[in-house]
């Protein structure tokens, strides 16, 4: 990717946000469920219903509160949420570096599993043990996350009780955080009892968010290793003496890395996209387990805030992914 | 070799390294049991805010139980849904209904150890009763005002007279809040840090991960068994099983029946159920076919609820015939609708209509949303199917029936739960069968006008007795189907006590070791 495409690409992000914030505020006041609905309580009059839309701004056209909310939102006020009663920028900074760490530990986890299982499936080309490889990465593939969520949480948290199923960190626990990245800031301040305390807490949804995406970066990092090996730079090192594993790893991998930066980073987006469900059945205190309650309780002010951050993500892992591309593609640096 | 070449060794010593930590018995120490004096309840739903009188939590009843343990009600309900002292010890009208009494416990603090005084229920009470305040429940409370405070004593003008005006007391947003505190720290910071005078106090809170609260020492009720109290936010069913059956959570409850049997059968388990304050029904709609009376009485006597509640809900439920179920006070069991598949073929066939020419009607209802309701309304519809009525389901979300029911929208027959946790018949067949309520959705002016005076009738007696008439009467022109009383699965580790609620709260404060 070329500076002109990377300046374009900076320069299209606030149109597309504001694409999104207007289809997602529109659609949340013209599909059924209404947040006001939901809270009249028995007995209330319709003027005590009209007393709670005023309280709430619903009571204003779609366009005049569009335009109450984007004008606030401009100045870095995303309202206050309904169900929460609190800053809506705030409950969602709060929230999102748990997420964030979540979803990192998650592609860690993913791209080692991924390149271990690629790297072996290529090295064991055309023996039975390659069938194996492949059939393992297709049932891991068709198992979705949550699923992955539900399997790892009856294994590890009933039949072999090994490791927390709900929450962050131990209930028990009486640890001060300055941020709310834990994990990264009991590691930076040497706090290993505390990060080990939350890695245990996160090793289970990790994994389940983990495995479909290690067979994906399995499943095109092997189709790429393999493709490479049969390039002639390989042979060539294959003439000269070289092992096999040796050429591996230093000739053939940076090569596929390529391809299979471009095509499963941009699948990051999907293992972001299913902490929502994965956070819920482990009680993970992300956003996206705070979406499913957002949208189960029609926050409007929620809802908006989180999809546009899941946006911003969404857009600047694309971003990234483009240019550790380009980084790793001295084709694309030069060109 | 080269010595960085990518060997077999290599591998299967990185897979080992990777391996280690979940083999480790470092790791094998968080499926933690319950730690001596901390009682982990595995809780159904995220605790959403700490103000219990302002937005949609304050008027969710699941959210309660929490809300009793850090806050005291100004009047206390026992588990029979009766009403006793909480922060007031005494309370009433005078004779003609136009003025109200409370009196204030005496000795009663705050978590930060001020006293609760007189001042603070007042406040508490016109702050509920103002427009502007966003309490939901504002219709109720807005009634009373003009307090006046005489040493513990607190007076104040009816306004305009409200019979159930104390069992709102015990209930949703019936809270006494801290004046001086929320005045000083404002909503925001009362919601970071509430204080409240009920037996637990707020320690910590990670949002939608755990609540953790510690007895308060200046509680002016029986010490809490535990000092130490965790609320697990796990609000997918399958998780809740899991907590409990690791070890992870000391209680749970809303689970499904199949899950409640299992594990009341597993050794260092026990399961109790008791019927709750929670009834399932179908709301008919006043539009065609339903001002039909035959195809209303018909669907009424089709469904055999017996059988639902045996097969769906393997035998927890409580078949009912009016919307009032066992426990409230208006509860009459001379009233019945009976299950009579002949008589309702009978009326069917009054109107022109047969198994063969079927009348035919939309019934909405959730999926998942409570136990078996799909499959229950697939059983009622093949139940209707034998005598003459083709219903098709549309399925529906919770938020959806809400806003249909607030709009006169439903379809002309609505499955749905209604709670009343303070068991008054003004709260269950008053407003789901009150036409100008945005609750009801059979609007006929018959039903309004038998309603009408019961809301205003100052003689206690001669209210339920006009409330059970009501009943006798929308049974008599079927335009609401009662299905049953909810039955609350519970279960716990052995050697704990929990008293069930009949409004289906599970409190802390009342859980005991065996």
């Amino acid at each position: 990717m070329r500076w002109g495409e990377i300046i374009r690409r900076l320069v299209l992000i606030p149109p597309t946000l504001f694409g999104v914030c207007v289809i997602v505020f529109v659609l949340l006041r013209v599909v059924p469920g209404d947040p006001i609905a939901m809270m009249i309580p028995p007995g209330a009059s319709p003027a005590d219903i009209d007393r709670l839309r005023a309280f709430y701004g619903l009571d204003q056209s779609i366009l005049q509160q569009f335009i109450t909310w984007l004008g606030q939102a401009l100045t870095g006020n995303f309202g206050r949420s309904i169900s929460l009663h609190q800053n809506v920028f705030e409950l969602v900074l709060a929230r999102l570096p748990a997420t964030l760490e979540l979803s990192l530990l998650a592609t860690l986890i993913a791209t080692a599993l991924g390149v271990m299982v690629a790297l072996t499936g290529v090295y064991v080309r055309g023996r039975r043990l390659e069938w194996a490889i492949d059939g393992g990465i297709g049932v891991f593939l068709a198992i979705p996350d949550f699923l992955w969520a539900l399997i790892l949480l009856l294994l590890f948290g009933v039949l072999i009780p090994l490791l927390p199923i709900s929450g962050r960190i131990d209930p028990q626990l009486d640890v001060a955080f300055r941020t709310n990245f834990y994990l990264v800031e009991s590691l930076l301040t040497g706090r290993l009892d505390v990060a080990l305390a939350l890695l245990q807490h996160m090793i289970l949804p990790a994994v389940a968010l983990a495995l479909p995406f290690a067979a994906l970066v399995a499943r095109l990092l092997k189709a790429s290793l393999a493709e490479a090996e049969d390039q002639d730079y390989a042979q060539i090192a294959r003439a000269r003496g070289f092992s096999r594993p040796a050429i591996l790893w230093r000739e053939v991998f940076p090569n596929a890395l390529i391809p299979t930066v471009a095509l499963g980073g941009v699948q990051v987006t999907l293992l972001l996209g299913g902490t929502v469900l994965v956070e819920r059945i482990f009680s993970y205190e992300g956003i996206g387990n705070m979406a499913i309650d957002a949208v189960i309780n029609r926050d409007f002010p929620l809802i908006q805030g989180l999809i546009l951050t899941f946006a911003v993500l969404f857009i600047a892992l694309n971003l990234a992914v483009d240019l550790l591309v380009r980084l790793l593609d001295p084709r694309l640096r030069h060109g | 070799m080269d010595s960085s070449a990518l060997s077999r060794r290599t591998m299967l010593q990185l897979a080992g390294a990777a391996a280690l930590p979940l083999s480790s018995g470092i790791l094998a120490r968080s499926a933690q049991a319950a730690t001596a004096g901390t009682l982990t309840i595995a809780y159904n739903v995220n605790l959403p805010s700490f103000d219990p009188t302002v937005g949609l939590s304050a008027v969710n009843p699941t959210i309660q139980s929490i809300y009793q343990a850090i806050f005291d009600p100004y009047i206390g309900q026992a588990p029979d849904l009766s009403f006793k002292p909480g922060l007031l010890t005494k309370w009433g009208w005078n004779a003609d209904r136009t003025k109200v009494t409370m009196e204030l416990r005496k000795g009663a603090t705050w978590h930060d150890g001020s006293p609760v005084t007189p001042e603070d229920i007042v406040w508490s009470l016109t702050r509920a009763a103002d427009p502007k305040g966003g309490n939901p429940i504002q219709f109720v409370w807005s009634k009373v005002g003009n307090y006046k405070v005489d040493g513990n004593t607190i007076t104040g003008d009816v306004l305009e007279f409200e019979p159930t005006l104390f069992k709102w007391m015990a209930f949703l947003t019936g809270y006494v809040l801290p004046k001086a505190y929320f005045e000083k720290v404002g909503a925001e910071g009362f919601e970071k840090a509430p204080i409240g005078s009920g037996p637990y106090k707020v320690d910590a809170f990670e949002r939608n991960a755990f609540l953790r609260l510690k007895a308060h020492p200046g509680y002016w009720g029986p010490k809490p068994a535990f000092d130490t109290v965790v609320f697990k936010f796990v609000t997918d069913p399958t998780s809740r099983v899991a907590e409990i059956e690791s070890g992870g959570s000391d209680v749970t409850f809303e689970i499904p029946y199949e899950e409640f049997d299992r594990l009341k059968a597993k050794s260092g388990l026990a399961g109790q159920t008791k019927p709750v304050s929670d009834i399932a029904m179908i709301f008919i709609t006043d539009i065609a076919p339903m001002l039909d009376r035959n195809v209303r009485l018909a669907a009424n006597h089709a469904i055999d609820k017996k059988a639902i509640v045996d097969r769906l809900l393997k035998g927890y439920g409580v078949p009912i015939s009016t919307l009032e179920a066992p426990g409230y006070a208006a509860f009459d069991p001379s009233i019945k609708v009976s299950y009579d598949p002949e008589l309702a073929k009978s009326l069917l066939a009054k109107s022109g209509f047969s198994p063969e020419k079927p009348v035919k009607f939309t019934i909405q209802t959730t999926r998942g949303f409570k136990p078996k309701d799909y499959e229950m309304i697939q059983a009622i519809v093949g139940m209707w199917r034998k005598v003459g009525i083709d219903a098709t389901i549309e399925v529906y979300e919770i938020a959806q029936h809400f806003e249909l029911r607030a709009r006169h929208a439903l379809a002309p027959a609505a499955f749905y739960n209604w709670g009343n946790a303070i068991g008054d018949p003004s709260t269950s067949t008053g407003f789901a069968m009150f036409g100008p309520s945005p609750h009801c959705a059979w609007k006929g002016k018959d039903t309004v006008e038998r309603i009408g005076p019961l809301w205003g009738e100052k003689d206690e007696a001669k209210r339920i007795a006009g409330w059970k008439a009501v009943d006798k009467y929308i049974a008599e022109e079927g335009e609401v189907i009662p299905l049953f009383q909810y039955v609350q699965p519970i279960i716990h580790k052995k050697g704990l006590k929990v008293v069930s609620q009949a409004n289906g709260m599970i409190l802390p404060q009342l859980i005991t070791s065996a």
